[in-house]
């Protein structure tokens, strides 16, 4: 019986060490010809599933020799672990979840575009009459360490009121419009597509938004470094099939607008709903003003008050200081530890889509 | 000798009881350990002392905002909100589940009532509880009580109304009222079912606790699960996953001693 046991377990364990090994993925800094890029619906992201669609993606890919599969993702957290697990080599991100998941976690990360910035893509909205400081003493219901936590950190740091003034409630992003209707919610945080049907609630009020702080959450469009390393041409590639689509989109004749309906149509809004998302999306659809955003000091200023922010929420799991992850930025500024860089602000694409050489 | 008849003894069986646990436990520390190889801050498959490190931070050391143990509050809080939804769904379960399987008028008018609400997705419902129940406590209770009651009631009504008919005749040839027959006849042959439905529907009140946690809230077991999965914190999640599973294991065996305690003679036990 024992003998038979050990047996089984030698098998057993035989099973699970091959089983171990053939769940290991190709090394990352391996050259390859077929990458997966994530994404998940929001405004700025839209590009990407229309640019599949329209057969721009194909286009740029063919052109560099490679395949590129551009896959959805439901749920936006989703999208950017299953990135930091290596099962997509690029993922639709905003500049603060870069950080503290992939690079916190120790990958090594490139943002090769930056797409836009919220201009008012995300508030704070409050019930009845008030300004930013009426919050005080109120109870918050948002997603808690997401980009709303730190748009209140913001807010209320503007307002002249310290974190504990108020009581956070952490909600699901997909149940914050439910909640939001509920007598007992007075003030909550969240984003767009939510935002605007919150908004459209009689007595709700934006007391503070994104636009209030613009240029400070930027969403990115990141690739695995070793990677990009190993495959210029991925880079090259995407920025290719970035700035063609943008230019397409921002187009106000009937191409631009059959562009605009389209990815209204992948996002599950209409034309006009996406189009005022849209307002309050700044979108850098000209390579120029990216690399000049991504090259200018408030960059860093603004990635610095964004990681302080992380670390003293706890997200940089067990380091003792909010410079346990190094950001690196073009022209060789460093934040953070210099030795161990895992967020990578990288203009070299953007900048030959400007310089037309791509 | 055919694998049918073949006993196993005592040790026998927590050998062969405790070897598929240890294989998992192998296998996950061996992948662990192969992903750490290649990145140093896999958050993935965290190593056990990661765990451990992150956990004691929560198990003792009070959060600085609130004061409070957090891993202990946690656990406090969501067994108060499983305890009060599972009381009050065998409440219902018996109060209801007694009146149906015992009255044949009750059940033709609630009957369908009761087999509609039960296959309602309650989470489909959600909205409409948050405007009703507003977001706190109660809504969290409400929503498992959605889940489970209507599935007890079911159950003790079934069991109550498939007893002997030959029982109920026999009481009230003695001179039972319809009273007496539900109160002395019916009841205490529903007990130990009505432990059972508890037993059975454990599992669907913490899938609807963590559902309610993650929704909206500001401390539970879900809470933080739902709230460190947007960081990949595996090392908070597993602990915590284990945490739950244990619970739950020391509740069924704890429901399963006390049925075996109180009604010997439904387990078909000597006297």
């Amino acid at each position: 019986m024992i003998a038979s046991i050990r047996k089984a377990a030698k098998v057993a364990m035989v099973a699970g060490l091959l089983f171990t090994a053939s769940c290991s993925q190709p090394a990352p800094d391996a050259k390859r010809t077929e990458f997966n890029i994530g994404w998940s619906i929001y405004a700025g992201w839209m590009p990407w599933p229309y640019a599949q669609q329209a057969g721009i993606v194909k286009k740029w890919a063919d052109k560099y020799g490679i395949k590129i599969n551009v896959v959805q993702v439901n749920d936006y957290v989703e999208s950017v672990n299953q990135y930091t697990a290596g099962k997509l080599d690029g993922v639709t991100v905003a500049n603060m979840d870069a950080l503290t998941i992939p690079a916190a976690g120790g990958k090594d990360t490139s943002a090769i575009i930056v797409g836009d910035y919220s201009n008012g893509n995300d508030g704070i909205l409050m019930k009845g009459a008030g300004d930013m400081r009426a919050i005080k003493g109120q109870q918050v219901n948002l997603v808690e360490l997401s980009v709303s936590h730190y748009l209140l950190a913001r807010g209320m740091t503007l307002a002249g009121l310290a974190p504990t003034d108020v009581k956070t409630i952490n909600t699901a992003d997909a149940d914050i419009v439910g909640a939001f209707a509920s007598p007992d919610v007075k003030v909550a945080v969240a984003w767009n597509p939510q935002l605007t049907a919150m908004k459209a609630q009689p007595g709700a009020k934006m007391v503070f938004s994104s636009a209030d702080i613009p240029g400070e959450i930027l969403d990115l469009l990141c690739v695995d470094t070793a990677t990009l390393k190993a495959n210029p041409n991925l880079g090259k590639a995407l920025a290719g099939i970035w700035y063609e689509t943008t230019a397409l989109m921002t187009r106000q004749d009937a191409e631009g607008k059959a562009a605009r309906a389209a990815m209204a149509k992948l996002a599950g809004a209409t034309p006009e709903a996406f189009d005022s998302q849209l307002t309050t999306t700044f979108l850098y659809a000209d390579p120029k003003a990216a690399v000049a955003a991504t090259d200018a000091p408030a960059l860093v200023t603004t990635m610095t008050r964004v990681r302080d922010f992380s670390f003293s929420k706890g997200l940089f799991k067990g380091a003792s200081s909010a410079d346990a992850v190094g950001m690196s930025f073009p022209g060789g500024k460093t934040l953070g530890d210099a030795q161990h860089v895992t967020l990578r602000f990288d203009d070299s694409y953007m900048k030959m889509a400007a310089d037309g050489k791509l | 000798m055919r694998l049918v008849n073949r006993q196993v003894g005592r040790g026998g069986r927590v050998l062969l009881g405790a070897a598929p646990i240890l294989l998992l436990l192998l296998v996950y520390i061996v992948m662990a350990a192969s992903r750490h190889a290649v990145n140093p801050a896999d958050k993935i498959l965290p190593l056990p002392g990661a765990m451990a490190e992150s956990m004691s931070a929560l198990l003792f050391v009070p959060d600085q905002l609130t004061g409070q143990l957090v891993f202990w509050a946690d656990t406090l809080a969501s067994l108060q909100r499983l305890g009060i939804g599972l009381g009050i769904s065998t409440l219902m379960a018996l109060v209801v589940g007694l009146s149906l399987g015992a009255l044949p008028p009750v059940r033709a008018t609630f009957g369908p009532l009761v087999t509609g609400i039960a296959v309602i997705p309650p989470i489909a419902l959600l909205p409409i509880l948050f405007i009703a129940l507003g977001l706190g406590e109660t809504a969290k209770v409400a929503l498992i009580v959605i889940g489970i009651a209507p599935v007890m009631i079911r159950d003790i009504a079934a069991h109550v109304a498939a007893l002997p008919r030959e029982q109920i005749i026999k009481a009230q040839t003695l001179g039972a009222s319809s009273w007496q027959v539900m109160i002395r006849v019916a009841l205490p042959q529903a007990m130990p079912r009505l432990l059972q439905a508890i037993r059975l529907s454990l599992g669907p009140a913490w899938v609807f606790l963590i559902s309610a946690e993650a929704i909206a809230s500001d401390v539970g077991l879900g809470y933080r699960i739902f709230l460190v999965r947007r960081y990949l914190s595996m090392d908070v999640i597993l602990p915590y996953v284990a945490w739950i599973a244990l619970l739950a294991i020391l509740m069924d065996v704890a429901l399963t001693f006390l049925s075996h305690r109180l009604f010997p003679w439904a387990h078909g036990e000597s006297h």
